[in-house]
């Protein structure tokens, strides 16, 4: 509740906050179903019509309502960043914990690993892995994950090296604790902070990235919307029906600039060492 | 061990997994390259044909043997045969990298011309409306996909100027600069604005830090024209983090540029991995991805 008020304090975190509030309440319209059509329906006779009161974004070539599928859109690119970004985080915490916590070998492993992975454009690793299993919605989840995992590894890691030799982790050894309660009562909740900074700016980049698959043809599949599918589709009929293109253009913008802003204040509130560090 | 040695040692390190990553992968993808390369036609060819063109580009040997192969190449600069462009692998590269180098530098000196001066001045107009509107700017700078701002500016010039980005064939720099850089002025403002929204944001941060310091409240107590002050007593310290992440997201616009060679149709470093992948041109993806992670 503290963390909400100090959130709509925020200049940059009440209107990232909001955005962000505005985009889920349409995710979850559009995924149980309350769109103004249809968003597979194809009006054959009201093919690329411009937008009017009865279609308030028009239709695609194929009649289909684009606001209705922006909603279904918008929520797509959701599940896929959400999903993604929870993977990365979990692997994430495990990798970044255990390596801070074992050191020499483990650590070095893993962190080396983990240079590898960060050594790839992010949109090439992504490619190569879609490649490999195949287009679809879990693929660009897994393969999202597998590219932003690196990040928050490093982001655990750090402070949890620093976590570690901190005096009530040792109370708690000294008390018998197990690893695994060490592990996750004292140092993980610890680090919630930055993890919650990383979390929102990393929803970002996954929308970012999740665009960039399904603009390229390789995240989200037809006849699914996607934001960045829509553009795709948009794409040779711009001139024609540019209501295909600025919608989900401004759809895209817009979130992610919501979780940037958002991601911003929470920097500002939850680390104050940061603060206006990057304004 | 300092930390110039300890990368200059975990860098081969770094590369050999790099290298190994990328092995393994293009290996899993499903169908073989002989396949793709032929098409339908693959299916016409009889065993003895296939196995020695599988002897020719070395894919009778186990992955090991494989590996084991393409690392002694590369030691001696030998990166293998693309297989489908029938020309070495290096060859390939060394064609289509230039673009790619071409356009990462246009897009940084177009981030630095607008990135730096926006920042400095929305820094010593600090919370100012015009420094809030710099910022918002920005903001939605970094919050745009390159394809996005790309489809926007074909579309803003097509319906406005009544003109199309040309496309198409590609006119290599030292054929006609002229045509050239008309052709790379749309790629390279894409690419450059989402840089040159985070060199904004750095510029105006790193420049506030720098004029609350002791030594340029010295320099304006001593009547140091307020001119002055900023461009030559702040800017040279400010540029450090500029400089460092401008290095940094240099390796990334060299990666960064698939989707905008992609959406411009230029024949260059991502596109040319990006087809490679789907072409399962092994030799070729492994050559450029380890390539492209050296120079970044």
């Amino acid at each position: 509740m503290t963390l909400l008020r100090s959130i709509f304090a925020h200049p940059s975190g009440r209107i990232g906050g909001t955005i962000v509030a505005l985009y889920l309440i349409i995710a979850i319209m559009g995924l149980v179903g309350l769109t103004p059509h249809d968003p597979l329906m194809q009006f054959r006779i009201d093919r690329l019509h411009a937008p009017s009161a009865t279609y308030w974004m028009g239709t695609d070539l194929l009649g289909r309502d684009v606001a209705s599928r922006l909603m279904i859109g918008i929520a797509q690119s959701f599940i896929v960043s959400f999903a993604s970004v929870a993977l990365a985080t979990v692997l994430g915490i495990v990798l970044g914990l255990t390596a801070a916590w074992f050191g020499s070998y483990w650590d070095g492993t893993i962190m080396r690993a983990m240079d590898v992975l960060l050594a790839f454009p992010a949109i090439l690793l992504a490619l190569l892995i879609i490649t490999i299993v195949g287009p679809g919605t879990w693929t660009s989840v897994m393969a999202i994950a597998f590219v932003y995992t690196p990040i928050f590894t490093r982001v655990v890691r750090g402070p949890a090296l620093s976590l570690k030799t901190r005096e009530f982790v040792d109370a708690a050894r000294t008390f018998g604790s197990s690893r695994t309660y060490i592990l996750s009562r004292h140092m993980l909740l610890n680090l919630v902070a930055p993890l919650t900074v990383q979390v929102t700016l990393a929803l970002a980049w996954a929308l970012l990235t999740e665009a960039g698959l399904s603009f390229l043809g390789l995240g989200t599949q037809p006849p699914q919307a996607s934001l960045g599918l829509m553009l795709s589709e948009a794409r040779n009929l711009m001139e024609m029906a540019p209501w295909l293109l600025v919608f989900p253009a401004f759809a895209i913008m817009i979130g992610i600039l919501g979780f940037n802003l958002l991601g911003d204040a929470l920097r500002d509130i939850l680390d104050p060492r940061s603060r206006g560090a990057v304004a | 061990m300092n930390y110039l040695t300890r990368r200059l040692v975990t860098f081969p390190v770094v590369m050999l997994g790099v290298s190994v990553l990328v092995f393994v992968s293009i290996r899993l993808v499903p169908g073989d390259a002989i396949t793709a390369m032929l098409g339908t036609e693959a299916g016409l060819l009889t065993p003895a044909q296939r196995a020695s063109l599988e002897t020719y580009f070395g894919m009778d040997q186990s992955w090991f043997g494989q590996y084991w192969h393409w690392l002694g190449g590369v030691l001696q600069g030998n990166l293998g045969i693309s297989v489908t462009y029938g020309r070495p692998v290096l060859d390939v590269i060394l064609r289509v990298f230039p673009l790619t180098l071409e356009l990462a530098l246009l897009s940084m000196i177009v981030a630095l011309a607008v990135g730096l001066p926006a920042g400095v001045y929305a820094a010593t107009h600090a919370e100012r409306p015009s420094d809030l509107i710099v910022r918002i700017v920005a903001m939605v700078g970094q919050s745009t996909p390159s394809f996005v701002v790309a489809l926007l500016a074909i579309y803003a010039l097509s319906v406005w100027f009544g003109v199309l980005p040309a496309m198409g064939t590609f006119t290599p720099l030292w054929e006609d600069p002229l045509k050239n850089l008309a052709q790379m002025i749309l790629p390279a403002l894409t690419l450059g604005f989402a840089f040159a929204a985070a060199v904004t944001r750095i510029s105006r941060s790193a420049m506030l830090d720098i004029l609350s310091d002791d030594y340029i409240r010295t320099a304006r107590a001593k009547g140091v024209p307020a001119r002055s002050v900023i461009w030559h007593h702040a800017l040279p310290n400010a540029l450090i983090p500029v400089v460092t992440v401008s290095g940094v997201e240099f390796g990334y616009l060299l990666g960064g540029a698939v989707i905008v060679e992609q959406v411009f149709a230029l024949p260059g470093l991502g596109r040319t991995v990006l087809d490679a992948i789907l072409q399962r041109d092994y030799a070729l993806v492994q050559g450029a991805c380890c390539s492209s992670r050296l120079i970044s």
